[in-house]
């Protein structure tokens, strides 16, 4: 990659994260300034921070890549990031920022008034972060990688110190203004090249994107393999291929088929159909379920509303993020269908999760243009997963400083900020074969089996006891922590079994709904006798608070 | 007008009071106030889980439909791609002005208490 501009857009992306941070720095005083930013943030800032913090690199890479690689089916994936906020809207933001409640652990407390509950909530919090963080450092180090040659643990440690380092010295008031910065700096990253894409595809006469021969070569190529997979060839000969293994193909060559890849015009371009595989369909399913679900359990995502001044304003604010993400979310599919035509080689070496970084210049040739627009993709990659990881950090270390330390210093939090931030990079360092996508997939949907029906029927259900809670989470969530272990240590599946762990969620989250309120409905007497009191703090609007 | 304004605020506080000790009254309010708000979510989330949730099940069972194509484009990956966002969009818009009407027709119950 001769590209010179690359590295100083992610240095000065990283500075000006750093910078900011510092700015903050003056400006968080107290532990409060610390950890709800005062609640002085305007709607718009916040909105755009939400925005900023949830964009992570499954939203700027993985879902490009997984378009290009799979085609319409996974279209699901930022159609449910999006309802993710719909389903919060409806069901959480308003109640859950009249509660006061500042975490989920704080959640399970005010409502249940149940020490032990806060204990397994903690433990959950603490679990989805960093399996949601672990695929971030990843990225970061995939990312480097490929635009800039530097060895995976480079990228991976870089963004974990810069995050950790800068949520210990700014807390959260900083980190708001970074993330509302680095929105505005994502969508710009994807916005512009797109407009030169989109421009450059009509200069070249409208190539197809699934051309009647299936797709090929624009120009001569040599692939180096990344991942093992095998080729069908066009002449009808098989190959095993293996990563570090290099292909060479001329102008004009058709793809091979690639296993495990929607190679052909139709799988890509078509959904499933009845008949042909009603696996699909329930991994469809289940993969709505998660995503629409799996946002209102995101420990990241909850802390934001906290700095609403009240509920009125979390459903504004929840409304405004809605749009702000629903907007990005309309451009990494042009990349993955651009990438078909421009980028094929990915498909090959199984690096699909390139193709938003390696577009541009693919696209637009080695001039000016195009490398400055890689750089700006690049700087854009890397704000995903400093903003993600920023916030997830933020809200682990807070638990981890109040649940676990058991101290509310400003003290405490840095040191529950290195821990935190500790962990994933160490777990980052081993796990390099795991798929980007699929795990932040997984996040969602443990977050789906056990935050999403202990929020609905906690601030809806007034018949939720502290024992339905955790059987419901422990029954539930621990169903998906089981697949997801299965299906990241575990043998390979195929068949339903494979569908099943990959995809838990359309059989976890009734699961963990139905234990919940059996076991509510048999301990009964256990109900809280505040309850009611409850209700009215969590549904009346502020103006008629005694 | 004075006495006037004196007695509503008297009977709002009232009501207020009402709510805030678990009266029967107050307690029957504010249930009325979540059994309404649910209810706007859940026909709300009906109308999401209709209208794109029933996608994948309708391409599976109409596979021709995949294959219309819209200005050169085939129908799911328009209605995925690109119309499911506003359509998201506007499902909020409807929800956030409804549930605040709610609590608006909920205010206005507490505060003009002689129903």
């Amino acid at each position: 990659m001769g590209n010179d501009y690359v590295v100083p857009a992610i240095v000065a992306v990283t500075l000006v994260t750093v910078g900011i941070g510092f700015y903050g720095l003056r400006l968080a005083r107290t532990t409060s300034d610390f950890l709800v930013a005062s609640r002085a943030i305007s709607p718009t800032w916040n909105a755009a921070a939400i925005g900023g913090e949830y964009l992570s690199a499954a939203s700027f890479l993985g879902i490009a890549g997984l378009v290009l690689k799979y085609g319409v089916d996974v279209l699901w994936y930022p159609v449910g990031f999006a309802a993710g906020y719909l389903a919060l809207l409806l069901f959480v933001a308003a109640p859950l920022r009249r509660s006061g409640a500042f975490t989920l652990p704080d959640f399970c407390e005010l409502r249940l008034g149940s020490r032990r509950l806060r204990i397994l909530a903690t433990a959950f919090v603490i679990f989805i972060g960093w399996l949601y963080l672990v695929p971030q450092l990843q990225g970061a180090g995939l990312t480097l990688a490929t635009v800039a040659g530097s060895p995976y643990p480079v990228g991976a440690l870089l963004v974990a110190a810069v995050v950790t380092a800068n949520v210990a010295l700014g807390g959260m008031r900083a980190i708001t203004f970074v993330q509302a910065f680095q929105y505005w700096l994502k969508l710009t990253a994807l916005a512009v090249p797109a407009i030169f894409l989109a421009l450059q595809w009509q200069a070249d006469a409208r190539p197809a994107v699934t051309p009647p021969d299936g797709p090929t070569f624009r120009a001569a190529t040599t692939v180096v393999v990344e991942h093992r997979a095998t080729l069908t060839l066009p002449d009808g000969d098989v190959r095993e291929v293996r990563p570090g293994d290099e292909l060479t193909f001329a102008a004009g060559d058709p793809v091979p088929e690639v296993s495990g890849v929607a190679t052909d015009a139709a799988d890509w371009l078509l959904p499933s159909a009845a008949g042909d595989d009603d696996r699909g369909l329930f991994a469809t399913y289940s993969l709505i379920l998660a995503t629409f679900l799996g946002t209102m359990g995101l420990p990241h995502v909850l802390v934001r509303f906290y700095t609403n001044p009240d509920g009125a304003a979390a459903r504004r604010t929840t409304l405004v993020v809605l749009a702000l993400v629903g907007a990005f979310y309309l451009l990494p599919t042009l990349y993955g269908v651009l990438g078909r035509i421009y980028t094929p080689q990915l498909l090959v070496s199984g690096q699909t999760d390139a193709v938003v970084v390696l577009l541009p210049g693919a696209a637009l040739g080695d001039g000016l243009v195009g490398r400055l627009l890689a750089a700006l993709v690049a700087a854009g990659a890397f704000a995903a997963f400093l903003s993600t990881s920023s916030g997830l950090l933020t809200s682990v270390a807070g638990v981890i400083s109040t649940d676990v330390l058991g101290r509310g210093s400003v003290r405490g939090f840095r040191l529950a900020t290195v821990i935190a931030g500790g962990v994933p990079a160490v777990l980052a360092l081993n796990v390099s074969g795991l798929d980007v996508s699929q795990v932040v997939g997984l996040a969602f949907a443990v977050a789906a089996s056990s935050f999403c029906p202990l929020l609905v029927l906690g601030i809806w259900w007034r018949g939720l006891t502290d024992l339905g809670a955790a059987a419901g989470v422990l029954v539930g969530g621990g169903a998906a922590i089981g697949a997801v272990l299965v299906t990241v240590l575990g043998p390979p599946l195929s068949g339903w079994p494979a569908t099943l762990t990959a995809q838990p969620a359309a059989w976890t989250v009734p699961l963990a709904f139905t234990v919940m309120v059996a076991v509510s409905m048999a301990t009964r007497r256990r109900a809280p006798a505040d309850v009611a009191a409850t209700m009215l703090r969590l549904h009346t609007p502020e103006a008629l608070r005694m | 007008m004075l006495a006037d304004i004196t007695r509503q605020d008297s009977r709002a506080e009232r009501t207020r009071t009402e709510l805030a000790q678990q009266t029967q009254v107050g307690e029957a309010l504010v249930r009325g106030l979540v059994r309404a708000q649910l209810a706007l979510a859940l026909r709300l989330s009906l109308v999401v889980a209709i209208g794109l949730g029933g996608l994948p099940w309708l391409f599976a069972i109409a596979p021709s439909l995949g294959r219309t194509t819209v200005a050169g484009v085939n129908l799911p990956w328009l209605l995925l791609g690109v119309a499911s966002f506003p359509f998201l969009i506007g499902v909020g818009w409807a929800y956030v002005r409804l549930a605040e009407r709610n609590e608006q027709d909920f205010t206005d119950l507490v505060q003009r208490p002689e129903r």
